[in-house]
């Protein structure tokens, strides 16, 4: 009982030491809170895969009624913005000059082509320097062209008619806002950010500054100093979780189709392993410097590249897929997609969670161990 | 009058206080190139073995042979074939296809007789530029299979014909969009934190003030502090080059000499950043936190891996004062477009202007920030 009651004792004695650190010193507070609030705002108006208003050079060589059609469905479309060019070597010389991302061309013999055998050809050139924006873009302007041979082929009194045709139904995010995936993605980095980065900058202080050797001395034990050290920054990470998912649904509209406590829950687990790794780094690198560094290339990154926030996983090639499996944050972002925009799908949430789970021991046993090596050394 | 001895020796002692450290010598070198080597591999738009499954009520050689088109493309892996509509939600919830395509049983019917067969797909939208590409893949895969059924029942094909050719990047691959990107992303980290913390670390060790009452002007501090970043950036850009030339076998059509030129102005606006957060920050914690609170926004508002032509006017301008802007648009310029001097001139100035104001500030808060 008496233990029992020391233990606890010296273990709140700890998480007030930390709580008061992380009050004093403003850019703990900057990270957990700030950083959160910047961060969404930059992602969620910064961030758009979604192209509107693609400046586009038209070069129609003979006007008529027909180019005049053709030309005003593309003026129609949200998604461009077409610029008139007297000659394609004018066109050029904007595409060069990157004014136009892209140049649609009807030479001279279009309109006669069109009315005789059939077949004219619409010349376009993409500038496919960023491939993913050029293929976005070849296929607006191929729904462009499609939609005009319709309403064409009605104006002539004829019933144009596909062999076969797409009905496509795109589950979850219907209006394809790519903001509704990189929001709820997002959560994971910020969280990485607090927990990984936060702690291994503060506890690599601590042994850079002596001041971890002076707490090694003292009656605390090993599991009490790390649960002392967490508990204060677990609490600011759930915070800031708070906050994004807030912001999330209030600021950006992301719809939450899963529950709620689902979401808690994962994010938690989430958030030791988190903190988890950024205590082993912090033992490992023992200062400020190198802590920084590490934590920046090893959990940041790869949060933003490895997880499947942007980059889809499967498409990786076998080697990297593998390294994939390493990255906590690529579970938690499946799950966090998986909540907002799908709902509660437990095979999906549970796998993951059991994932995370997983690393979480690994991380904050390997911290553990290696702590107390350096006691004894 | 500046020494230029004085400021050899500061640059010396600066590179040493990096470099004794094993530890920040192994940082400085191994993180970058396992991250290059990685994230060149990874950071693709494109989609291989997209998983879908076929469901298929009309079991018809035409339908087959649209399925066949689809498992012969690379961009496509069949995992399997379901029989049952209740079939389709589990599939896609539990991410084992990302789509299912659904061909009626009156599918070759109505295709002999002329009529439009209408082919249903489901996709998972929960990446929605995952689902676009997919979408945008399949349609491509079936205007030429509705070209190909034309000709062959001797249809009239349509009045007016698409004819799209990508300039720069003929086979349209991500990859030599993103890894000529990287050079800017991994030299822009290392500069920023190695001139994010050489200040701060002085001012936390208390040396700073010492530094500042020897003979040494704050020009000469400015330029000793400044020569260890851009090294170490040169040095590292100049590797990374050679990797995604060599490596990745990204082409490099323009002139290096501009390229160059584009690189040392870019590390000079970083490491005027850097140091100008350094001489603000007063611990190293506040310094490495300075320099990600720079590093964040301006790799996302960069054009790194979104175009900024996608961003809201007001952030737009805001990517006007971000260096790392116009060092993308001369590593692509140069890589692809083949750019020389000339056409990158506009990418220039504003880095060099970036670079004047943040050195003059870092120098001029040399003096003024003390404690």
């Amino acid at each position: 009982m008496k233990v029992a009651a020391a233990s606890r004792m010296r273990l709140i004695g700890m998480i007030r030491k930390e709580s008061l650190q992380i009050m004093r010193d403003p850019s703990s507070i900057a990270i957990a809170f700030v950083m959160p609030v910047v961060l969404l705002l930059l992602f969620g108006y910064g961030v758009s895969l979604d192209a509107r208003y693609i400046p586009l050079a038209v070069v129609v060589e003979q006007p008529d009624a027909s180019t005049a059609s053709l030309i005003g469905a593309f003026r129609r479309s949200e998604y461009f913005d077409p610029q008139p060019f007297e000659s394609i070597q004018a066109a050029q010389q904007a595409f060069d000059l990157r004014k136009v991302f892209g140049i649609v061309w009807l030479r001279n013999d279009f309109s006669e082509r069109l009315l005789g055998q059939g077949n004219a050809p619409i010349g376009v050139i993409v500038n496919g320097v960023d491939a993913n924006q050029a293929r976005i873009t070849e296929g607006y302007i191929q729904g462009v062209w499609q939609a005009w041979l319709f309403s064409y082929a009605r104006s002539r009194g004829v019933e144009l008619s596909l062999p076969v045709e797409l009905e496509p139904r795109i589950w979850f995010n219907a209006a394809v806002r790519s903001r509704n995936f990189l929001v709820p993605g997002l959560i994971a980095v910020i969280m990485t950010l607090i927990g990984a980065m936060l702690t291994s900058m503060v506890v690599a202080r601590e042994w850079e500054r002596g001041t971890m050797e002076a707490l090694m001395v003292t009656p605390i034990r090993i599991g009490e100093l790390v649960t002392g050290k967490l508990v204060p920054y677990f609490v600011l990470g759930m915070g800031g979780m708070l906050l994004s998912v807030a912001m999330a649904l209030w600021q950006f509209e992301v719809p939450l189709r899963g529950s709620f406590w689902a979401l808690t829950a994962a994010s938690a687990l989430f958030m030791m392993v988190a903190l988890g790794m950024g205590l082993l780094i912090s033992v490992v690198a023992k200062n400020q410097f190198v802590a920084g560094q590490i934590s920046i290339l090893i959990t940041f990154l790869p949060a933003f590249i490895l997880s499947g926030f942007i980059f889809q996983i499967s498409s990786m090639p076998a080697a990297i897929q593998v390294i994939t499996h390493i990255i906590p944050a690529r579970y938690y972002v499946a799950i966090l997609q998986t909540l907002f925009l799908a709902g509660d799908i437990w095979p999906i949430i549970l796998s993951n969670s059991a994932a995370l789970m997983v690393m979480m021991f690994v991380f904050l046993g390997l911290a553990r161990r290696k702590m107390q090596k350096r006691l004894d050394a | 009058m500046i020494t230029l001895r004085r400021i050899v020796a500061l640059a010396i002692k600066e590179l040493l206080a990096l470099l004794r450290d094993k530890k920040s010598r192994i940082v400085l070198i191994g993180p970058p190139i396992a991250q290059l080597v990685v994230f060149g591999y990874a950071a693709t738009f494109d989609l291989n073995n997209i998983p879908f499954a076929v469901y298929n009520e009309d079991r018809s050689a035409p339908s087959r042979e649209l399925v066949a088109r689809l498992t012969g493309s690379p961009h496509f892996e069949l995992t399997g074939y379901i029989d049952h509509d209740a079939r389709i939600a589990p599939l896609i919830d539990n991410k084992d296809a990302l789509m299912v395509l659904h061909l009626g049983p009156q599918f070759s019917e109505n295709l002999k007789r002329g009529k439009t067969a209408q082919v249903q797909l489901i996709i998972d939208g929960r990446n929605s530029n995952t689902a676009l590409l997919t979408l945008g893949y399949l349609r491509t895969i079936l205007a030429s299979f509705n070209e190909d059924w034309s000709r062959q029942q001797g249809r009239p094909g349509p009045p007016v014909t698409l004819q799209m050719r990508p300039w720069y990047n003929e086979n349209l691959l991500s990859r030599w969009f993103i890894v000529p990107g990287i050079v800017g992303l991994l030299t822009l980290v290392v500069t920023t934190i190695v001139t994010g913390l050489s200040v701060a670390r002085e001012r936390e060790a208390g040396t700073f003030d010492q530094l500042l009452v020897t003979p040494l002007r704050p020009v000469e501090i400015l330029i000793g502090k400044s020569i260890p970043g851009i090294l170490i950036g040169l040095l590292e850009g100049s590797f990374i080059l050679l990797v995604v030339v060599f490596w990745f076998e990204v082409p490099l059509r323009g002139s290096l000499a501009a390229l160059y030129l584009g690189m040392f102005l870019f590390l000079l606006s970083a490491t005027g950043v850097g140091l100008m957060i350094s001489s603000l920050a007063v611990t190293q914690q506040q310094g490495i936190l300075g320099a990600f609170l720079f590093l964040v926004p301006a790799v996302i508002l960069s054009g790194f891996a979104t175009p900024i032509s996608n961003m809201p006017e007001l952030v737009q301008h805001l990517t006007l004062i971000n260096p790392m802007r116009y060092f993308m648009v001369i590593l692509r310029g140069v890589f692809l477009e083949g750019d020389s001097w000339d056409l990158l001139f506009n990418q220039y100035w504003p880095m060099a202007i970036i670079a004047i104001v943040t050195l003059s500030l870092a120098g001029w808060l040399f003096r003024h920030r003390m404690n």
